[in-house]
């Protein structure tokens, strides 16, 4: 198929090479894990340097081919001959991990806890679980956390986070000094002070009254145990929470919008773009991610859908069809009706594709780099896979495409 | 889709993008339609069930956006203070303001206590039978287990207090599958249907609330028999002498109904995958007083005229509505 030729194809190249860290985000369902998976291959693919992307729950298909059956918070390096085996030459190492949330929060309790009492109190007590897993959006926040770690190390020249897909983008970006709030917040402090005198003190006595009476005292002794515990690691939490807020408007930093240009994951991968610009976080591309290609939308296809129309079916004389049938040694009527039912079909695709065109100009005024991904035959589930995603994504041509 | 209809609670989930709040709005729309009392409710509070109906904006105050159709959005601050209103008798609305936001961030902070507050206020309308039927535009697939599964984390957690006596009453109304229900939505897509699959079991292991339906979304619509198919898949030979013929824009239209096609296809697969892991679910648990239940796909067209809002609605509204009408046989085949 001829395209028209760009001057110069838009690629992330430069943003792989002039970044540290980078937030692969946007609605779920975009494809944003196997995106941020084939920015790792085109980072290696370039530079030889040491890349780790930072996933959460891939797609099991995804990890099996990555050659990674299980693995967890440790990276683990991907091997250069399944790399070469599937056609790939890689100058640089190329790593991943995957964010357990679980782990994580040991991690940062075993981390933050001033002695052993208090971690092996916090660890072990019930409600810990089920609180971490659901205050403060802690996925959001330990993707942030472990994104800091990681690239504290100084082991990786880069690193790539896949962010886990939220309810809304933005809780990702508020994460962190949610933490922080969290620890300055009265419920914290009221929770904190001794069962007995906030049995007795008058200002929380309605308040207690009312809270004992919903959720039992019983209850809430409990959940004040544990946040006891939790205060004695108030310092250290707060600190590293505001140490990963500011990697979120570091000029090492940057985000890469993903989104597929369906109305939905598009209107929210603008808002989420709208939104990193109120913030000053650097947006460093957007990726259009199975784009239609543009020629469906061009006014020579839907003429030639009209006439194909109009020359086959009950109106044609089957001229046409007979041609064609000779061509490809098939039935004149079947040929008929293929033909009818394919210019009778195309305006449904037509108006998808000028849908999807007008979305990706509105998105591509947000950033200063847009890069298109053609719709690609069927899921992505290997690393050749990646490697023609990758090729998508630096701006390279790719001879072989199915689509 | 008529047993979908008999139910009093209806939870519609799915992973976020697949046009649950579309599909929820639909299936409130063709409950309406039929004459019954129907509240609709959006969880998140995201404004996606304001768009579907083409209003401004839904509080937590419901409004009828048509004859019997009533539409709210939760808000779990609001969800208290009726709940302190209702349960505990608080004479002081007025003050309890400062209150309200302080044990919202208990909730924020204790497991359950958010989500309960919310599940309650639900199965509230349903208990004082406000409605025919409630129907939830609930949390994404991820969140969902964890917000209908709320009252009995409440109920193993808290050992006294008033909360705990009032999970009891929501529970008889969440684990009877015949008053309650789970519609999950997916598209044919890959991601989809494995979150949809890995719902479904999480639903009735972790749960006590069934699956009552599964809808395929967007599915293509099948365009070619086999014989043409052939043909059609060997076009591309043929294209020189289409653009002699009829111009070089041809080019791009095989080319749309190949993509079209192999898109198909692919959804297809995913779809056939999808129905094997629903034969392979254990929902024994939910015949209570049933033969057995059959989990159909219900499968909706894509629209291609349009993905969003109130015409949407109402074209999902009439494929669910003739659905129901061909029965439940044809409703199980996609």
């Amino acid at each position: 198929m001829a395209t028209r030729k760009r001057r110069t194809a838009p690629s992330v190249d430069p943003l792989l090479a002039s970044r540290e860290m980078i937030l692969v985000a946007g609605s779920g369902g975009v494809g944003k894990t196997t995106v941020a998976a084939a920015l790792g291959l085109a980072a290696v693919q370039r530079q030889a340097s040491r890349v780790l992307v930072l996933t959460v729950d891939p797609a099991r298909r995804l990890a099996t081919a990555l050659g990674l059956e299980a693995f967890g918070n440790t990276p683990v390096r991907i091997d250069d001959q399944a790399l070469a085996d599937a056609g790939l030459d890689v100058r640089g190492e190329l790593y991943v991990a995957m964010l357990d949330t679980k782990a994580g929060w040991d991690e940062l309790i075993r981390r933050h806890a001033p002695d052993a009492a208090t971690r092996d109190a916090v660890l072990a007590n019930p409600l810990y679980q089920n609180i971490t897993s659901r205050f403060v959006h802690s996925h959001d926040y330990l993707a942030m956390e472990q994104l800091h770690d990681l690239h504290a190390t100084g082991e990786y020249d880069l690193v790539i986070v896949d962010t886990p897909p939220s309810r809304n983008a933005l809780t990702i970006l508020d994460a962190p000094g949610r933490m922080a709030d969290f620890f300055g917040s009265r419920l914290l402090r009221w929770l904190t002070v001794p069962y007995r005198s906030r049995l007795f003190t008058f200002a929380s006595k309605p308040f207690y009254k009312i809270a004992d009476t919903i959720l039992g005292s019983r209850f809430l002794q409990d959940i004040a145990d544990f946040f006891v515990l939790f205060q004695a690691m108030e310092k250290g939490f707060v600190k590293r929470a505001k140490e990963v807020e500011a990697l979120l408007v570091d000029p090492r930093t940057a985000f890469v919008v993903v989104s597929t240009l369906e109305a939905a994951p598009a209107h929210e991968a603008k808002f989420l773009a709208e939104s990193l610009r109120e913030r000053k976080m650097p947006i460093g591309a957007i990726i259009a991610n199975r784009v239609l290609p543009d020629h469906l939308a061009d006014v020579a296809a839907s003429r030639a859908a009209e006439v194909l129309a109009e020359r086959t079916g009950s109106g044609g004389d089957g001229a046409l069809a007979v041609a064609v049938a000779a061509e490809l040694g098939a039935d004149d009527e079947v040929v008929d009706a293929v033909l009818h039912r394919m210019a009778e079909r195309f305006d449904e695709v037509a108006m998808v594709a000028a849908r999807e065109r007008q979305r990706r100009s509105e998105l591509a005024s947000l950033a200063t780099t847009t890069v298109d991904v053609p719709w690609l035959r069927g899921d992505i589930h290997d690393l050749s896979g990646l490697g023609v995603l990758a090729r998508h994504l630096r701006g390279l041509p790719n001879a072989a495409e199915s689509s | 889709m008529t047993a979908l209809l008999d139910l009093e609670l209806l939870f519609v989930t799915g992973k976020g993008g697949v046009g649950k709040t579309t599909v929820a709005a639909a299936i409130a729309e063709v409950a309406a339609r039929r004459g019954q009392r129907v509240l609709v409710c959006e969880m998140d509070a995201k404004g996606a069930l304001a768009t579907a109906f083409e209003v401004a904006t839904l509080e937590f105050e419901p409004t009828e956006v048509e004859p019997g159709l009533h539409a709210m959005s939760m808000n779990t601050e609001d969800a208290l203070q009726e709940y302190l209103r209702l349960f505990i008798k608080i004479p002081f609305l007025g003050r309890i303001g400062p209150l309200a936001s302080t044990l919202d961030f208990v909730a924020d902070a204790a497991p359950g206590v958010k989500e309960i507050l919310a599940i309650g206020k639900l199965a509230w309308e349903v208990k004082e039978r406000h409605y025919d039927l409630v129907v939830v535009d609930a949390e994404a697939s991820g969140h969902v287990v964890s917000q209908i599964g709320a009252p009995k984390v409440i109920a193993d957690l808290v050992q006294v207090g008033v909360v705990k006596d009032q999970t009891q009453w929501m529970l008889d109304i969440l684990e009877d599958p015949r008053r309650t229900g789970v519609a999950v939505v997916t598209t044919s897509e890959e991601m989809p249907v494995t979150e949809s699959i890995e719902l479904l079991e999480r639903l009735t292991t972790e749960t006590g609330t069934f699956p009552a339906a599964v809808i395929a979304n967007r599915v293509l619509p099948e365009i070619f028999d086999d014989a043409e198919r052939d043909v059609a898949d060997r076009m591309s030979g043929a294209v020189d002498l289409l653009v002699d013929e009829v111009g070089p824009g041809v080019a791009a239209v095989v080319e749309a109904a190949r993509i079209i096609e192999s898109r198909r296809e692919i959804g297809e697969s995913h779809l056939a995958r999808l129905a094997t892991a629903i034969e392979g679910l254990d929902l024994s648990g939910a015949t209570r007083g049933r033969a057995a239940l059959d989990l159909p796909i219900l499968s909706i067209p894509e629209m291609f005229s349009r993905a969003h809002g109130r015409r949407v609605v109402s074209l999902v509204a009439d494929v669910l509505d003739r659905t129901l009408d061909a029965g439940s046989r044809d409703g199980s085949t996609v």
